[in-house]
Order: C-alpha cells, then structure tokens, then sequence
C-alpha cells in the first residue's frame, strides 16, 4: 500500500488482529403455518465468512443489497445471534460470551447507523443520548466530569456544546449523523461499525462526515467496520475491502490492489458499473453488464454463488463446487477457480450470452432469468 | 422549435398559517426533440418540483404555478385538469424513483401496462395484452408473458423499473421523465436501467429530461446538464464543458466532495461547508454565498444575474477561476 496512514503504521506496530471472524453463519429460518409452526427453510443471510480486522485499520465491507453485509456486522457485535462460527474479539470468544460480561464487552465495540433519525430517540435531548452509554456502562463521573466529557466530545464531531440541550429534530441529516457517532464515541470503544454511515446524506454532507470519520480515527486510535454499497465511498475511506455476495466474501484485497486489480468476475462487474463523474472516462468505459438479479438468499445456486450471473463461468466446476476463499497474492484473497487464468487472460467471457457490452452497442435483453425475482416467489405457494 | 420549452417556471407552496416557501424559483430551460437534459441538484434544490410542475402533478391547492411550460408551442400550465390528464402518458411520460410506490399493489403488472394503452390508445383489451407483452420484452423483462399475471411485490427492484419504464413508454411519448429512476436500486442494477434508458432515447427518439443527485450518472447520459441550487438554475451546460471546467463554486464544491473510484486513494475530500440550510434568500443575494468559498461582499447584497458566456450559463459574481483546478 502507498499511503500509509498513521492507523497503519500503528497496526504494523502491533500487528494485532482486533476482531477474527471465523467461519461465522447466520441463518434465518423461514416459519409458515399458524398452530403448527413449521421450519420450511433458510435465508442464508451469512453463510461461511472468514476474516480478521486488524487494530487501528479501516476495514471495508461493500456489496448489494440483500448479500448479508449488514448480518455479518449486526453478527459480529451479537446484535443477531450467529447460527455457527466464531467471533473473537480482542482474544476473548464472543460466541462463548453471556449476560453480564457480554454487557461488559460491548462497550469495547459500537455501531454508528445509517438514519440518524430513525436511530435516534426523537423524545430524548441530545445531552440525554450521550450520557446514557456513559451511565449504562459506570462511566458517568459526576456531574462535571461528564459535563467536560460531553463538551470534548461534540467539538470533535463539530457541534457547538449548545446542542446538549436539543432534541434530535432540530439538527439537519449531517449535524444528526455527528450526534450518531458522537454517541457511539461516548463509552471510548475500539472497534466501531458503521452501517452505511453517509448513504442518507447529501453529496456535500457526505463529504464532511467522511472526512470527521478519517480525524476521529487518528484522535482516537480506533478500528473501523465501514459497511456501505458505496464502492466509491468504502474504496476512499478502508484501507482493505471485502466485497460480498450472497453471505459470502468472494474478494479481499488492500483498497488500492483491489481497484487496480479486480479478480474475482463480480468485483470487476460491480468497478465497471459504478458512474464515474467525467464524461471522456463515461464514454470510453468498458460495462460488464449483470444479466439479472440477485438470486434469492434462501436458495442459493449451487457451487459459486456467482456462477447464474457470471460472465466466466467455466462449465461443470462452477455450478458443482463452491470455490474457498484462498490466497493468489499476499493480502489479496479471492473466491473463484479461475482467479489466475481470468487475470491472464487465458479464459475469456462468455459469447453466448452477451454480458459484456460497450457502451455504444445495444442492451442486452435478460435472456437467462437466473433464479426467481424475488424472495416471496421461492415462498409463494 | 423546442418539444418543451420551459421558462420563468415557479412554484410557491403555501400553508396556513406558515410563511409561502418558494420551491421553484423563475427556472428556465428547454429541450430539443430526442435530447437528454440534465437536473441536478442535492435535495431541496426543487428539481423534482419542477417536474411535478411540468408534469401538472402538483395540488392545486396549497401549490401556485407561474411561469410558462410550453410543449410543441402548446401552454401547458393553463390546461384544465381533464385536458392534462389526456397530455400525460400519451405525450409525456414519467418514471419516478421508488418503483414499489408508483405501482398499484393490489393490480396485476399487465392491467397497469394495458390500461395505459387502453385509455390513450383506445385499444381492445386482448389487443392491449398482446402489446404490453411486447412493451415488457422490449425494457428487458424476461418472460413477459407470465410476468403480465404477476403484482408488483413479486418483481424485484430492477424489474419493478422496467415495468413502469414499459408503461411509461406505452404511449410512445415524446418527452419522458425520469425522476432519480436509479437511486433505490443496486449498481449493476442501475447499470443495467441507464443502459436500457440511453437505448431507448437513442432508438425511439423520445427526449429525456433526467433529474438525479449522482454527477457519475449525468457525466454518462445527458447532453445538457443545469445544476439547481435553492430553487433557481445556478450553471447550464453542455456535459463535457460541464465537468471538464466548472465555473460556479457549487458546481465546483460538488465534484470536489465526492469520491471518486479513479482517483488516488488517501487525498482529503474537499466538502462544501455547512449544509442547505444555511441558505439565503435570492432577492437578499446569491443563496449559496454563506456556503461558497469564494464569496465577495457583493454576493450578499446583490442578486445575481444569469449570464451567458460561450454557450453556457452562470449565476455567479465571482466565478471559479480556469487555473482552480478541480481537485481529483
């Protein structure tokens, strides 16, 4: 990585992982039937993810909607309950962690939510918000104390100290947001998820609070889960990604490696989709178009996930054979047989049915309807 | 002639008991048969207003319109109720942003296309089918036939869109809307939408007015592009002029404060401070003054003018400069 930021430097410092994720699972089962309350199947919201965040970085987690990247954070706090797999956070095993100590453990790890109104409570005064984390975890010192304590707090998100004495609505979207993460900030955690932190603002907010977030982490040493849909956005801000399919992770990669060198057949697809404001670019650019939707979480295809959408499909391996998500070059892990033969180009895209198009040539009709539209018709009668 | 020439359009809304608020404030533009224009704005620019103003969609109460939207030479603001109703969806159609609410939940997809086609067209019920159908198969529904049974909740997002897409194409309209069509859906969904929005412009003929906050998706669709800020038109121009040199400062502001995909990773975003609601009247000065780095004193004492320089359009005293270059 070229730019090292002074949060890497610490991390290479300590090499220390903060929180590995090992095989984790979360499976959400499908109920029908009023008396009898039957189990007809899944939604395998995460199925099988391995990965480490390593203290002090930035780490990035991007992917549509519905690929489970919101589970896997929710999962890794035990915010839902895992169905298999490990969490372990700073050495100690969360899945193995209950009741009082659990409590204990979750002021080393807060979240920061996508709608700050929604995630705040419109009755409550922002002094109210803040110190409620402080009280419910016995940090609240005293009336002055926590005073300070507060003041410190909203100057580092940018808010007057005015603001304790107001309520959620009299903030715009970006001013809430701070009030968001200032409050995640209160109990002093190491690791704070974000849940698409900026996706609600506006373009010019958006800015602000991506840069707050960048000064807040060297202030105060913190770890971040940036988990957004935002490629853009997670790319400027992680200082590795994970790009997510389907409840698995099917690239890893340093922030700059995986732009530059897209592996896996998705990654590259999703790059090549994102608008890039600068027409002469726009016009030359090469789209992998996606032939369809993303198929339903509660059947999921067998082998790759990927293999109904890709334009690389190899026959026979990929519909059978789930690829691991393995090493091709250091820090950068892919999920796909033909990572190394796609990159060299030994395999081309598909012919028959035309996903890649320039932009010049005409739409592609979605010939193949891979899996169903939606979740209620796999449920449907 | 322009197909929609709109100018001087404004829209106040007023509540009891509650100061007017001015939405749209004297917005002028027009667009030229099998055009795509361009509306960008962040939220509270009045870009959607000012297509439920062209569209006739506004209350009539409570909403007061001025101004002259012209279609073909034709005032459209002084048509009656009945007489709108017959203009929308024969000869302009509209796509809005969240497919599920502009889809009746209890209506089979095919009834929503034919009525379309029934109502305008005046065909016959089985001849409608067949037509909708083959509307269906041409935005890239596949299997369109089954899909005609199916409500709305059984689609996904981005089909949902092709559906209301199909019907708002039914009628082979002349200028079609397209109020944030992308912004609920995935990226390689919205791929696949502006794709399947560029073929149609290109094949049909249809103008396309395309109202968005994404820069990225004007800089690849749309001829003209007018930036709105606090209700009036602040920069007008062509997409590559546009983007290769901003000259207002929110234009400018805009493109700096955004990540890009291709820019080098670890530079610092430059965002444009406070937010809309520091915003200041127009008749007081330029609106975006207490937000622009380059102000002057005179930004808050006089209004500025629009004005025309090599083909493009600025509301500005002081203008970004051509050696301010727009940081990556």
């Amino acid at each position: 990585m070229t730019s090292v930021s002074p949060a890497t430097q610490k991390s290479a410092a300590d090499t220390g992982v903060l929180v590995a994720v090992d095989d984790l699972k979360v499976h959400f089962p499908i109920r029908r039937g009023l008396i009898l309350d039957r189990t007809v199947g899944y939604v395998y919201a995460v199925d099988g993810v391995d990965l480490d965040i390593r203290r002090g970085e930035t780490y990035g987690l991007v992917g549509e909607s519905g690929c489970g990247k919101s589970t896997l954070g929710r999962a890794m706090l035990r915010l839902v309950e895992p169905t298999g797999g490990r969490v372990v956070f700073d050495g100690v095993d969360l899945s193995a962690t209950h009741g009082e100590a659990l409590r204990r453990m979750r002021r080393r790890m807060q979240m920061v939510f996508q709608d700050p109104l929604s995630s705040l409570d419109p009755r409550q005064s922002v002094e109210s918000i803040l110190v409620e984390g402080l009280r419910a975890h016995g940090l609240d010192r005293g009336r002055e104390a926590t005073g300070r304590r507060l003041r410190e707090l909203l100057s580092a998100v940018g808010l007057p100290s005015t603001a304790l004495r107001k309520y959620p609505h009299e903030f715009s979207g970006g001013q809430r947001q701070r009030i968001g993460i200032a409050r995640a900030l209160t109990v002093d955690p190491d690791l704070v998820v974000a849940d698409e932190p900026v996706s609600a603002l506006d373009v010019s907010v958006q800015a602000q609070v991506i840069n707050l977030l960048a000064d807040l982490q060297q202030e105060f040493g913190l770890t971040y889960l940036v988990i957004a849909h935002d490629l853009a956005v997670v790319r400027h801000i992680s200082d590795r990604v994970g790009v997510m399919y389907l409840g698995g992770i099917v690239e890893e990669a340093g922030s700059d490696e995986l732009y530059v060198q897209p592996l896996h057949p998705y990654t590259r697809a999703l790059l090549s989709a994102v608008p890039v404001p600068d027409p002469v670019l726009e016009d030359r650019r090469e789209r992998i178009l996606l032939t369809g939707d993303l198929p339903s979480p509660a059947a999921p295809p067998a082998g790759c996930r990927f293999h109904t959408r890709c334009p690389w499909r190899q026959p026979k391996r990929c519909d059978t054979e789930r690829p691991r998500l393995r090493e091709v070059a250091p820090g950068h892990r892919v999920a796909c047989h033909w990572a190394e033969d796609i990159r060299d180009g030994r395999i081309s895209p598909h012919e028959v049915r035309p996903e890649l198009v320039e932009e010049e040539s005409a739409l592609v009709p979605d010939t193949a309807l891979t899996g169903p539209a939606s979740v209620t018709e796999v449920l449907g009668p | 002639m322009a197909l929609l020439d709109v100018s001087d359009l404004s829209v106040v809304f007023q509540r009891r008991g509650e100061p007017p608020f001015t939405a749209v404030d004297g917005v002028s533009f027009s667009v030229e048969p099998g055009q795509t224009v361009g509306l960008v704005g962040e939220s509270g620019c009045g870009k959607s207003v000012t297509s439920l103003a062209i569209m006739g969609l506004l209350p009539r109460r409570g909403a007061v319109v001025t101004g002259s939207v012209r279609f073909e030479g034709a005032e459209l603001l002084s048509l009656s109720a009945r007489q709108m109703r017959d203009r929308r969806g024969r000869d302009l159609g509209m796509v809005f942003q969240d497919p599920l609410s502009s889809l009746n939940p209890v209506i089979a997809i095919g009834l929503q296309v034919t009525e379309v086609l029934e109502r305008h067209r005046g065909m016959p019920r089985r001849q409608a089918m067949v037509e909708a159908a083959d509307l269906l198969d041409k935005v890239g529904i596949p299997d369109p036939r089954r899909r005609l049974d199916e409500y709305p909740h059984q689609l996904s997002g981005g089909m949902r869109q092709r559906a209301l897409i199909a019907m708002a194409l039914a009628c082979r309209p002349r200028l079609l809307i397209a109020d944030e069509p992308t912004t609920a859906l995935d990226v390689t969904i919205q791929a696949q939408i502006l794709a399947l929005l560029a073929e149609l412009v290109r094949d049909t003929g249809t103008a396309l007015i395309m109202i968005t906050h994404d820069l990225g998706v004007v800089a690849g669709l749309c001829d003209e592009v007018n930036v709105l800020y606090g209700g009036r038109v602040v920069e007008r121009a062509r997409r590559h002029e546009l983007f290769r040199r901003p000259r207002h400062p929110y234009t400018h502001g805009l493109l700096a404060s955004i990540p890009r995909l291709d820019a080098p990773r670890g530079e610092r975003l430059v965002p444009i401070r406070g937010s809309v609601a520091d915003n200041i009247p127009w008749d007081h000065g330029c609106a975006f003054a207490p937000r622009c780095p380059n102000a002057l004193g005179t930004c808050v004492e006089v209004t500025p003018q629009m004005d025309e320089e090599d083909g493009r359009l600025l509301r500005c005293h002081n203008p970004v400069q051509e050696n301010q270059e727009v940081p990556a």
